[in-house]
């Protein structure tokens, strides 16, 4: 468990996932990628645990992951094969309609 | 949150592609990320607090704006059309910071600022000895990473002062990251797809463009003096498929196109277009040049970190065809808010929310607003909202329409009237092609009612038929008493149309 703030840089453990905190939930969460617990992103290598297989969702670049309560967004910066979950809810994609270029 | 972290992000998935060209000099989304790295270590040295940026569009300027991100001290772009007592004012405010600027200007203003001998520091470089060192062999990147905290300053940008002095407005890297994830997808440009910027670089609209331009990795094309020719010549030569323009600008192609039946750009899917108001005529006729070309008109302010509503290509096309002058009308809106903002209308006086249909000013709410200036502090409400000080309304449809600066309402026998709503009446005359409303002083009114008319050269009208034109759709207290005829408005270069010259030309004139 633990207490995030917007804009901190995290890595999956168990794959090669990154992401970036754009909401934090104001209150103390499990983050997990892959099915094991985020950590920070200068944090050494796994020890090479593997995937839950329950969690292979995958993470896109660039794609921003929302939970049903909309209290998280995390932006991943480099994809990977496990997914996002929050105290064992599944992230999904935001959808975001595309707008027209404007600048 | 940095803006670097969406330049890294490009770098590591398309490093290979051209992210910004001059003339024929390009810089790959690498080589930018590298450049950038090279100036933030140039930046640490302790002292530097601003990186003041002094000059036209170059590929100097995205590395100065990503280099400065890197390195945590704010990028500021200044307008080189000031004078030298306006730039030492602005500059004055940048201290202690680098300035980079052309070498004309770096020998000029070098030493005018080393005279001023109080122990300031502003050191003055040259843009070119600054590419040379960035992307130079012996060029090394910062060694410490940047800065995560959303709170940190990316860009100061001196607001144009219309109104008064310039002011500096706050973009923090939380508005203009939020802004980019919430408009942009990611690597959403084609590999070939090109953007030609001409927007000068202390715009708003050039910043937020270069943020959003490196998140969907399209190549921006950078034109740094604009004329027609210029323009439509670039576009064909680059293969360019996205521009963006204000006004001015448009009304300056269309022009230069006339006699033609299409402007011949096939490759150009996008036009997008704001910073001031589209004449109506100069749009349709737009539409008309470029056929095949989607067109979005955009609508925000510095405050906002650009674009906080448009009105999209389907719209422009239903608001062209329709035969319903409601719909029509849409042609001049700009559009709905964007998804990720709040938008409404408040009464003047009471503050109170209104319906659609009814005037007031425009506020509005989002992570992407920042609502802030420099030594003055945050202007949000304590729910977070923004007054733009722009008046308004929405239409049925959620349309908004502008009416012009709080600053510029009349008010002639304690009635508030926006000058936009009479000017949008006197614009639909056929043979009207620009209009600028004002209010000038009146013994009996407090203020009167004045307009000043741009006639199409192969038409005429008289001051008393358009007087009647406008009693006939608005009430009469709208009605322009006086009225003159110009052949052009003024303008600045970003296509914001100068009320202010206009009421003091009306004021010498009697």
């Amino acid at each position: 468990m633990a207490v995030y703030k917007a804009g901190m840089r995290l890595k999956s453990a168990v794959c090669s996932s990154q992401i970036m905190m754009v909401v934090a939930p104001a209150r103390d969460v499990k983050l997990t990628c892959g099915g094991a617990p985020v950590v920070e992103l200068s944090a050494a290598e796994g020890a090479g645990a593997s995937i839950d297989p329950g969690h292979k969702q995958g993470t896109q670049m660039g794609k921003r992951y929302t939970n049903a309560a909309g209290d998280i967004e995390i932006l991943c910066t480099k994809p990977g094969e496990g997914g996002l979950a929050v105290d064992g809810e599944m992230l999904v994609v935001k959808g975001a309609k595309p707008l027209p270029s404007s600048d | 949150m940095n803006l670097m972290m969406i330049l890294e992000m490009a770098a590591g998935a398309m490093g290979e592609r051209v992210a910004f060209q001059n003339g024929a000099d390009r810089l790959t989304y690498q080589q930018l990320f590298d450049a950038a790295g090279a100036l933030a270590a140039s930046l640490d040295d302790g002292r530097t607090k601003h990186l003041a940026m002094l000059d036209i569009s170059t590929l100097a300027l995205p590395i100065g704006v990503f280099g400065a991100s890197w390195a945590g001290v704010p990028f500021a772009p200044l307008n080189y059309r000031l004078t030298d007592p306006e730039l030492d004012a602005l500059i004055a405010q940048l201290n202690p910071g680098r300035l980079l600027t052309d070498s004309a200007r770096a020998a000029r203003l070098g030493p005018r600022l080393a005279a001023t001998g109080d122990g300031d520091y502003v050191e003055v470089g040259t843009r070119e000895a600054m590419l040379a060192t960035v992307r130079g062999e012996d060029a090394r990147p910062r060694e410490t990473p940047w800065s995560m905290d959303p709170d940190d300053t990316a860009i100061l940008l001196f607001t144009s002062g219309t109104t008064g002095a310039p002011k500096a407005a706050v973009l923090r890297q939380k508005h203009l990251v939020s802004y980019v994830l919430g408009t942009v997808e990611f690597m959403g440009a084609d590999e070939n797809d090109a953007s030609l910027t001409c927007v000068p670089p202390y715009h708003v609209a050039g910043m937020a463009a270069i943020a959003s331009s490196v998140y969907s990795g399209r190549r921006v094309v950078q034109l740094a003096s604009f004329t027609p020719e210029t323009w439509l010549e670039t576009a064909r030569r680059e293969q360019v498929t996205h521009a963006f323009v204000v006004p001015t600008m448009m009304a300056r192609i269309v022009d230069a196109l006339a006699g033609q039946a299409d402007a011949g750009l096939p490759c150009l899917r996008a036009i997008s277009y704001g910073g001031g108001k589209m004449p109506l005529t100069v749009i349709e006729k737009a539409m008309k040049l470029f056929p095949n070309t989607d067109f979005t008109n955009a609508y925000g302010l510095t405050e906002t970190s650009s674009t906080i509503a448009l009105l999209g290509p389907a719209d422009h096309r239903a608001a062209f065809a329709s035969a319903d002058e409601k719909i029509r009308k849409r042609l001049v809106s700009v559009g709905q808010p964007l998804p990720t903002v709040e938008l409404e209308i408040r009464d003047v006086e009471s503050g109170d929310r209104v319906a659609p249909g009814e005037h007031g000013l425009i506020h509005v709410r989002g992570e992407q607003v920042s609502g802030e200036y420099r030594g003055k502090g945050s202007q949000l409400d304590a729910e977070g909202w923004f007054n733009t000080r722009d008046g308004g309304y929405l239409d049925e449809g959620g349309f908004l329409f502008l009416e012009g600066r709080m600053d510029d309402v009349i008010v002639r026998g304690g009635e508030n009237m926006s000058p936009g709503e009479i000017e949008d009446v006197l614009l639909t005359h056929a043979a009207v092609i620009d209009a600028c409303v004002v209010g000038v002083p009146d013994e009996q009114w407090g203020e009167a009612v004045a307009a000043v008319v741009v006639l199409s050269p192969k038409a005429q009208a008289t001051p008393s038929e358009l007087q009647q034109w406008v009693k006939d759709r608005l009430r009469s207290s709208r009605t322009p008493e006086r009225i003159e005829f110009w052949s052009e408005l003024p303008y600045n270069e970003t296509g914001k149309l100068l009320r202010r010259k206009v009421r003091e030309a009306l004021r010498e004139n009697g």
